[in-house]
């Protein structure tokens, strides 16, 4: 029995496991997780062909001042080709809402309710907040949303005013209404009762909450979109779903890695025992790299790291079952580990470099889910590859030469 | 065992379920989700117990009433539409508050039928950029026949996949790609270590007959088959019945091609091998003639 080898596997093993440990908390710390997982929304939105570079770049201004009102922190918002725009919102707490003040074009009209000419656009605005009264009977006016219009808004407005005002001299003549138009929807029509000379108009009815009139308040101050843009994905996940599916899917994982440890102890005894420590160092490898890459992420890619635990297994089952053939053939145990893994190495080798290309593919041709998927599958592999013929061997050959046993069986044969 | 030597028996087995798959792919082709066909999914949970036939009903005030509803657990309800816009969702949402009572949307998608297309299109150009990828590196690293023979076996396992998709009509939606194509992977290295196998035994004794050496590789590498494919399917089952049902698609296409890959690994791989060879041979004996 040679202690220093025995004492050397037992560092290494406390030194791979209390670095796991150490490694738990900041990895839950800095762990960026996908829509699916934390909730969030996921919209693509697309401009007709026509639309120019200037459109699109104004189009993501405009949405990004929009998400910026809405309040979320992270959000993510880029060109993609040509005319299509992805804006993903990890963590808003309201999902639809999002999506609809996402997608408004936002095209504000005030249109003179006799002549039905066009009076006052956004573009002539200078500020838009909501507001509340309190006082207001009808509680369809309660919440407002308050305009400012700027210099050039403020004289168009009085003239108009004014004009309406000579013009149907009777009080409650609906001529004098002027129509409040927002994407060709009429959203009121309120009668001129005086000249508004002071640049100040509002927009009341149909707002049953505070928070719809803010929303169309950040639309308005964000302006109008340049092009239309047409919504043609969208995924919102609400965080309750988010957090199952978060909940359910480390089940799955305990629930799956346990059950792929315990067949490896029962099956191949010792190297199994050092199979489930290289599967923590593994682990550890995975996601350290993962978390390094400020990688997303998502239900596929726990998937894909689960399937790559598989993989990792795969690595040591080839291996361990040349070492049990090898001992079958009579070879001494050390001679059985050097010839086991050398031979092993190759058939693992051509193995995962096929698996590699597959993952390859779906990491150039996948969606954005397919590629999270195929990422930690990929890195899944590399890492397995790694931990098995350095790792594994690193430590059967140290437990074979500390002479703890010459038992092979304990070896699987 | 005699694999080799049976290999009729293994071909049959494996018609006797990719035939019906086939007919089934021409007569009824797969149940496409939103994802491929294009359309509305939301998922929301009432407060209240709700029926399918009351959610049908209120849906059916709006003209909605073709939409696919699947009910499950705790009063969550998944609804499929046609294309609607976000008025339109909304629209829909405020009836079923109205109708049902309280509501909670937990997930929502709209597919635009764009999209749909573009991922048929990409899914399918993945797929034969990988076949010629892998039918060159496995040239390279071994010969053109073990090439063939390996994707004979994957298109085995696709096939059954698909196949018993389209049979039992379950739905597919863009993670059936991913899924595809991750058997494809598994399936391969399947068949990698056995092939692996096989050359370096051929290396070892070139005097004994082909189909011995075939089937001792087959025989030498049974163990490590099976365990892997124990492993993984530990992790699917897992995954399955623990993991929620936004992947459960995804997991139940790769439980179905990986045990076909193990299988064809086995039992198709190496006897197509084995006739690619015997094909050529004889060709070689009636040219010499």
């Amino acid at each position: 029995m040679r202690w220093e080898k025995l004492i050397l596997v037992l560092i290494t093993v406390v030194i791979v496991a209390g670095l796991t440990f150490l490694a738990l908390e900041p990895f839950q710390k800095n762990v960026k997780l996908g829509l699916d997982l934390k909730g969030g929304v996921l919209v693509r939105l697309e401009a007709p062909e026509n639309a120019t570079d200037e459109d699109m770049d104004k189009a993501i201004a405009i949405i990004d001042n929009r998400v910026n009102g809405l309040g979320v922190t992270e959000p993510e918002i880029r060109r993609e080709g040509n005319n299509r725009i992805l804006v993903e919102l990890p963590g808003v707490e309201n999902p639809e809402e999002a999506v609809s003040v996402i997608g408004k074009t936002a095209l504000l009209e005030f249109k003179r309710v006799d002549t039905l000419e066009t009076v006052i656009t956004g573009k002539d605005l200078k500020d838009a907040k909501e507001g509340m009264n309190p006082n207001e009977p009808d509680p369809n006016k309660v919440n407002f949303v308050g305009l400012e219009l700027n210099s050039e808004g403020a004289k168009k407005f009085a003239e108009v005013t004014r004009e309406l005002i000579e013009k149907y001299s009777n009080d409650d003549d609906p001529n004098r209404a002027i129509a409040i138009f927002l994407d060709n929807q009429l959203i009121s029509a309120p009668l001129v009762q005086s000249v508004i000379s002071n640049g100040q108009a509002s927009i009341s009815g149909g707002f049953s909450t505070l928070e719809e009139a803010h929303n169309l308040a950040v639309l308005l101050r964000s302006g109008a979109l340049p092009v239309e843009l047409e919504i043609i994905e969208k995924r919102t996940v609400g965080p309750k779903l988010g957090q199952d599916s978060l909940v359910k899917s480390k089940d799955a994982a305990i629930y799956g890695i346990a059950a792929i440890l315990v067949f490896m102890l029962i099956y191949y005894r010792l190297p199994g025992l050092v199979a489930s420590f290289s599967l923590v160092l593994y682990s550890l490898i995975v996601w350290s790299i993962l978390i390094w890459m400020k990688a997303t992420i998502t239900l596929p890619g726990i998937a894909g790291f689960l399937l790559s635990v598989g993989m990792a297994v795969d690595a040591n089952i080839i291996i361990y079952e040349r070492l049990k053939e090898e001992l079958k053939n009579g070879k001494s145990l050390r001679a059985a580990i050097d010839a086991g893994f050398s031979r092993a190495f190759w058939t693992i080798f051509d193995a995962n470099v096929t698996t590699l290309i597959a993952a390859a593919v779906l990491i150039y041709f996948g969606t954005s889910s397919i590629r999270g998927f195929a990422l930690t599958l990929s890195i899944g592999i590399l890492a397995s590859m790694f931990t098995a013929i350095t790792f594994t061997r690193f430590i059967l050959r140290q437990l074979a030469l500390s002479n703890i046993t010459r038992n092979t069986k304990l070896y699987g044969a | 065992m005699d694999f080799v030597g049976k290999r009729k028996i293994w071909y049959l087995l494996s018609l006797l379920i990719i035939v019906p798959g086939l007919f089934s792919l021409a007569i009824q082709g797969l149940n496409f989700g939103i994802d491929f066909a294009g359309g509305n999914l939301v998922q929301v949970q009432f407060a209240k117990e709700v029926t399918t036939e009351g959610v049908r009903n209120a849906l059916s005030t709006i003209s909605l009433k073709d939409s696919a509803i699947q009910a499950s657990e705790n009063n969550i309800f998944i609804i499929k539409t046609k294309v609607m816009e976000q008025s339109e969702q909304d629209k829909m949402v405020k009836t079923l508050e109205k109708e049902m009572g309280d509501l909670e949307i937990l997930r929502s998608e709209k597919v635009g039928p764009t999209i749909g297309k573009e991922l048929r299109r990409a899914g399918l150009m993945a797929l034969i950029i990988a076949i010629i990828l892998m039918i060159i590196y496995i040239t390279i690293r071994f010969e053109f026949k073990f090439a063939v023979a390996a994707i004979v076996a994957l298109l085995h396992d696709i096939l059954v996949t698909v196949g018993i998709f389209s049979l039992l009509q379950i739905e597919v939606d863009s993670a059936f790609i991913a899924a595809i194509l991750t058997i494809f992977g598994y399936s391969i290295n399947d068949t990698i270590v056995i092939f692996d196998r096989i050359r370096e035994n051929m290396k070892k004794t070139k005097k004994i007959e082909l189909t011995t050496i075939v089937n001792n590789s087959i025989m030498q590498t049974l163990a490590r088959s099976i365990n892997t494919v124990l492993t993984v399917l530990f992790v699917l089952f897992a995954l399955y019945f623990l993991g929620g049902e936004t992947t459960k698609i995804f997991v139940l296409a790769l439980l179905i091609g990986i045990t076909s890959g193990a299988y064809s690994s086995i039992f198709t791989a190496s006897p197509v091998w084995i006739d690619l060879r015997n094909m050529g041979k004889n060709k070689f004996i009636k040219a010499k003639a």
